[in-house]
């Protein structure tokens, strides 16, 4: 008897849990649909975490008459994407060389890469700020291309620096180190040169390494709001994280931050729920120590 | 049959040779993108933040910088909204930390039960993870107005005898609002970190524990507690780094008010350095920053060591 009550008490700690992450999120859902007036009507009753009333698509539609919501959408998309991309090839390729082959100075590549894991992003991005803005850049001027300095306002600054990434080396370099290193001494008997054991074996059979990589490369990428904030001023190159930030301070209605809120959230909560199991291990797989 | 080894030696040297040196060129040219990357978008601006502390940078300047000693310092340790934001962010830290870290103990110990449904409740405690900070900090804004749902819910659960504050408005609740809301948001990642740990304990040291007739709070205190020592290191390091990097929800909910009861080492960096473009001002809070966290982390990583 006494066990049972345990358990029942155990589940219902579960479930009142439950209903405090996941209710914030419903209510941002449910209020999407709403005009303002009757979100705010409906606070008092449970009303305001379900779709009832007047209930229409009016605050989406509103969004994308007042900002520019599709090509923030499509910046993200493709900066994420690109970010994800380049990452993962960059990334394995060091670490492939790191874990697999022979050369000086690898031991000392290594350890430096490891060291800079406990360098937070905000200990540099204001430097690198400065530092981007220093840096030469080609760019077409009608048919002619022309040097000039600054990366402000593009989509590479958005891109190249969070390419190289330590954890991704470090992550790549311990799935390498457990595939057998007699598969590239029979490849080389049998005349293979090092990228194609990179591409033709190493690579294929570390597709969950690959999945984690992703995963903890696109969140970030998705949700950047810091960076793209600081060197990105112009509308066409905004991505979504900013781009809601700034259309907050147009003092829209609270329906219409919900629409674009939910926009910008439910397709990654969707891809979350339906890769569950990825998503949770990659986390998992950031508090293994090597 | 000695001698028709000798002569094979020295081809087959040079054939390792020119294999080896071979592997060397490969494998410089695999690393090479990467620790380029590495050195041109963390190294350089790691390093830059020292440089540029000593001079008057700008972040739009016509005349190059110069070198100006310690005047950057000397400002920013006569500036008070610099003590408030060094208060604030260990203020922050000091709370969510322990609080963030325990909580996420209690779910993942939640859901590391057997029984049904532990994988759906695994699924929602995370959601608020896998949702941006901006998205969270501009629903919460709205959650913690005067009329707002959480004052509703409050007054609700008292029948009415007690009416919640303007949680945002009021210098005595926003950092405690900003709390709450960043433990919502954060603690489903290191539910899964703690998770992870729990499932490498052997259910053996577990099935001793019950011979020996251990109460849940012995197995708890003397199996589960000393065997999730690295994952405790683990959690406290990212928990405080991730706190003291503070920005984004005061950015968008406060911009540091009211009366700068929430501005943080970040938001005043990112205040100076880009709202105002003082570059060399925001690289002397970044340097300072720097040191602060590395300190934290080295001070953590030694007192959570292996004690042998």
């Amino acid at each position: 008897m006494a066990a049972f009550l345990k358990r029942l008490g155990g589940q219902g700690a579960r479930i009142v849990l439950a209903l405090v992450f996941v209710l914030p999120l419903v209510f941002m859902v449910v209020s999407s649909f709403k005009p303002d007036d009757q979100i705010f009507g409906d606070l008092d009753s449970l009303r305001a975490f379900l779709p009832l009333g007047d209930v229409s698509l009016d605050n989406y539609t509103g969004v994308f008459e007042r900002v520019p919501a599709a090509r923030f959408l499509l910046n993200s998309v493709l900066i994420s994407t690109i970010t994800v991309v380049l990452g993962i090839i960059v990334n394995s390729l060091a670490a492939f060389a790191l874990s697999r082959m022979r050369w000086p100075g690898r031991k000392l590549v290594l350890t430096a890469v490891i060291a800079t894991l406990i360098v937070p992003f905000e200990t540099f991005a204001l430097p690198l700020v400065w530092w981007v803005n220093q840096l030469p850049l080609l760019r077409a001027n009608g048919f002619q291309l022309e040097w000039t300095t600054g990366w402000m306002d593009t989509y590479q600054v958005q891109i190249l620096p969070f390419v190289a990434n330590a954890f991704s080396i470090f992550f790549f370099h311990q799935y390498f180190r457990s595939i057998p290193k007699e598969l590239d001494e029979a490849a080389i008997v049998d005349g293979a040169g090092w990228f194609t054991i990179y591409r033709r074996i190493v690579m294929p059979l570390s597709a969950p390494a690959v999945a984690t990589v992703a995963i903890l490369t696109f969140l970030p990428a998705w949700n950047s709001y810091l960076w793209p904030l600081m060197v990105v001023q112009s509308e066409e190159l905004r991505p979504v994280m900013v781009g809601i930030s700034y259309f907050f301070q147009l003092n829209v209605g609270w329906g219409q931050i919900m629409a674009y809120s939910s926009m910008i959230t439910v397709p990654i909560l969707a891809l979350f729920v339906a890769f569950q199991r990825a998503f949770v291990s990659s986390i998992a797989s950031t508090g293994v120590k090597g | 049959m000695l001698a028709a080894l000798d002569r094979l030696r020295p081809v087959r040297r040079t054939r390792t040779t020119s294999a080896r040196r071979r592997e060397s060129l490969t494998a410089f040219g695999m690393a090479t993108p990467a620790v380029a990357l590495l050195l041109v978008f963390l190294v350089v601006p790691v390093a830059l933040a020292f440089a540029l502390a000593f001079t008057d940078a700008r972040l739009i300047s016509p005349t190059p910088a110069r070198f100006v000693g310690l005047r950057n310092f000397t400002r920013l340790f006569d500036d008070p909204v610099f003590y408030k934001s060094l208060r604030n962010t260990v203020y922050f830290a000091a709370v969510v930390v322990p609080l963030q870290a325990g909580l996420a103990l209690v779910l993942a110990l939640l859901v590391n039960a057997k029984v049904r449904g532990v994988n759906f409740f695994r699924t929602v405690y995370f959601l608020p993870v896998v949702t941006s900070m901006v998205v969270v900090s501009l629903l919460w804004t709205f959650l913690y107005r005067q009329d707002g749902l959480v004052n509703r819910v409050i007054s609700t659960l008292t029948f009415g005898h007690f009416d919640g504050p303007d949680w945002l408005g009021d210098p005595a609740t926003a950092m405690p609002a900003v709390i709450l809301m960043s433990v919502w948001q954060g603690v489903g990642f290191h539910m899964v970190i703690w998770l992870a740990g729990l499932q490498t304990i052997p259910a053996e040291l577990y099935e001793a524990a019950d011979l020996d007739g251990a109460t849940r709070w012995d197995r708890f205190r003397h199996v589960t507690w000393p065997c999730l020592r690295e994952t405790r290191t683990f959690v406290l390091v990212t928990i405080t780094i991730a706190a003291f990097s503070l920005f984004t929800q005061i950015r968008v909910m406060t911009q540091g008010g009211p009366l700068d009861s929430t501005t943080t080492v970040v938001h005043q960096a990112v205040h100076t350095g880009y709202d105002q473009q003082q570059t060399a001002y925001a690289a002397a809070i970044s340097l300072i920053f720097f040191v602060l966290v590395l300190a934290v982390s080295l001070i953590q990583r030694f007192l959570t060591r292996e004690r042998d």
